[in-house]
């Protein structure tokens, strides 16, 4: 058996390596994200602003920065594992992890925490930029952080499955694009469903999304389309049957050994 | 003497390809072992699992007793291996990829001198804060054998590490690793240099067509399976006549070079009187040794 000590050093340094890896192109990883986020928020509340007011004593700028922190939270959060994974499979540098002694578990945790940090470092940098354009007070900073941390971990192992699932980065692209697009823009970032015919409203049921940005919202306003308590049960039961999938491909090695 | 690493009946096949079929050997502690074959012979395949990128269809692999498949982590903290292709991460500078290697091991800062230590005996020590993406091929080369070293494992494995680097590194390199094994390490080396591997190892194995061919001692393995040649130079008019004097011999003519396969040493001084008793006239004469290219050419021809 090899000591614990040894363990923990070998996913702390795969989780570091991780994390210096999305910081050495901060301006891709980072800034570019909070830019997108910040510009929505400028145009959409600058049209919508007088018009529309989801919450009864809402603006709707303040409505849609919640939506918008945990859309771009969810994203990159993919986006750091999925996009690791499929470059080091691209170049042919898996092998460096594929050669250690480092266990599925040790790399499932240490892709996922990155994932949660850079997702979580988005989100922050936008909620800061955006507290000084409109004043944002949190009413259940419990419910913000868990839907945070679960949002970002169930993205993140998503991520992990599509970088183990994807050999070349067209199919990575066709993923974000024809999946995580959609899901995160028909999840009620810019709306509330109740403002949805009932068939669609039916349908945003399904997207995983929806609750974990619904949820979100409710920490900030007290104020959900459905219980957040039901949110947190649905996120936690998605990030459970991924995480088991995405440790069960690990284990077995499914793209990564021949 | 110990095991380093057993080979137990491994087969390993892709579809209907049977890229490794049933091969056994052992490799024993401290050795400088060389593996070799031609071209999809299954040496790479064997690497890889023993390594634990490619799994066995069946039999089992150990490395220092572990065996690679169910005590994993173990085999791979006493292995070192140096991939073929030239692989590296874009993101990073040299001692950063070292450090992060020898840290997936659990070491940290007490092996910050080994890694300087391995830099400075590959001359990498100048570009240890340059960029992998910006290295020469050769450099890169350089980076993937220091990678490999950076855990220190007892067992260094190293495929095709020569392939497209210069004669200098090559010097170095070699210099290093014969240093590592006298200090105890297992070296196992893939190469298409012949010369490399009779210089270097003191075993030998052949691989072809994912079967094991030879395995023996380097010295015997060519003793055994190659024989020395005497070549002397005459002239074009005698050649007929030689063929008839030599006819109990195995005789070759081109370019007025007689080329005679001696069994014995002994036939050295039959075939130098026989000549001279027929008055044939001879301007050059020299043998030659018998090297582990004929052997290999020999062994996987068959």
């Amino acid at each position: 058996m090899i000591n614990w000590k040894i363990q923990l050093k070998g996913t702390w340094t795969l989780l570091k390596k991780e994390l210096l890896r999305f910081w050495r192109v901060v301006f891709q990883t980072v800034a570019a994200p909070v830019i997108t986020g910040i510009l929505y928020l400028l145009i959409f509340s600058h049209v919508l602003d007088s018009r529309t007011e989801v919450y009864a004593g809402v603006p709707y700028s303040a409505f849609l920065i919640p939506g918008l922190i945990m859309m771009s939270l969810l994203q990159n959060a993919f986006a750091n594992s999925s996009s690791s994974l499929v470059q080091s499979k691209v170049m042919g540098n898996i092998v460096f992890i594929l050669l250690t002694p480092l266990t599925y578990i040790q790399f499932f945790i240490a892709f996922l925490i990155a994932s949660i940090v850079r997702g979580l470092f988005v989100g922050l940098t936008i909620y800061v930029l955006a507290s000084f354009y409109i004043d944002l007070p949190i009413m259940y900073p419990g419910f913000v952080i868990s839907f945070a941390l679960l949002g970002g971990g169930l993205l993140g192992t998503f991520g992990i499955l599509a970088g183990i699932w994807a050999d070349r980065f067209d199919q990575m692209a066709a993923f974000q694009n024809f999946v995580i697009m959609p899901l995160s823009f028909l999840s009620g970032v810019f709306y509330s469903i109740h403002s949805l015919p009932p068939f669609w409203q039916k349908i945003s049921h399904i997207n995983p999304f929806f609750y974990m940005i619904d949820g979100f919202r409710y920490g900030f306003f007290g104020q959900s389309d459905i219980s957040p308590h039901l949110s947190v049960a649905i996120v936690l039961t998605f990030f459970i049957i991924l995480a088991g999938l995405s440790i069960r491909l690990l284990k077995t090695g499914y793209k990564l050994r021949g | 003497m110990e095991k380093a690493i057993v080979f137990k009946n491994i087969k390993k096949s892709y579809g209907s390809v049977q890229a490794v079929n049933g091969i056994n050997l052992t490799i024993y502690q401290g050795e400088f072992f060389g593996l070799l074959g031609p071209n999809g012979a299954g040496k790479s395949t064997l690497i890889n699992m023993l390594a634990g990128i490619v799994k066995s269809t069946s039999g089992s692999i150990k490395a220092m007793g572990f065996d690679v498949e169910k005590n994993y982590q173990e085999a791979r903290h006493s292995l070192g291996i140096v991939p073929q292709e030239l692989v590296f991460d874009p993101f990073f500078n040299v001692r950063e990829m070292l450090r992060f290697q020898a840290g997936y091991f659990g070491k940290g800062r007490e092996n910050y001198n080994w890694i300087d230590e391995v830099l400075e005996r590959l001359d990498l020590t100048e570009k240890a804060f340059t960029n992998m993406r910006q290295l020469s091929g050769g450099m890169k080369r350089r980076a993937l054998i220091a990678q490999a070293l950076a855990h220190r494992p007892p067992i260094i494995v190293l495929d095709e590490p020569t392939a497209g680097v210069d004669v200098e590194l090559r010097q170095r390199l070699w210099a290093f690793m014969k240093d590592l094994n006298q200090s105890g390490h297992t070296i196992v080396l893939t190469t298409h240099y012949l010369e490399e591997a009779e210089n270097l190892c003191k075993r030998i194995a052949m691989v072809n067509r994912g079967k094991l061919v030879a395995l023996d001692d380097t010295k015997k393995l060519i003793r055994k399976n190659s024989s020395k040649n005497l070549n002397i130079k005459i002239d074009s008019k005698d050649e007929q006549k030689v063929l008839k004097i030599l006819k109990n011999f195995k005789v070759f003519i081109e370019n007025e070079i007689l080329t005679i396969t001696l069994e014995k040493l002994d036939e050295l001084n039959n075939i130098i009187v026989l000549l001279k008793k027929n008055k044939i006239k001879f301007f050059d004469i020299q043998t030659t040794e018998p090297d582990l290219e004929k052997v290999f050419l020999q062994m996987t021809k068959k």
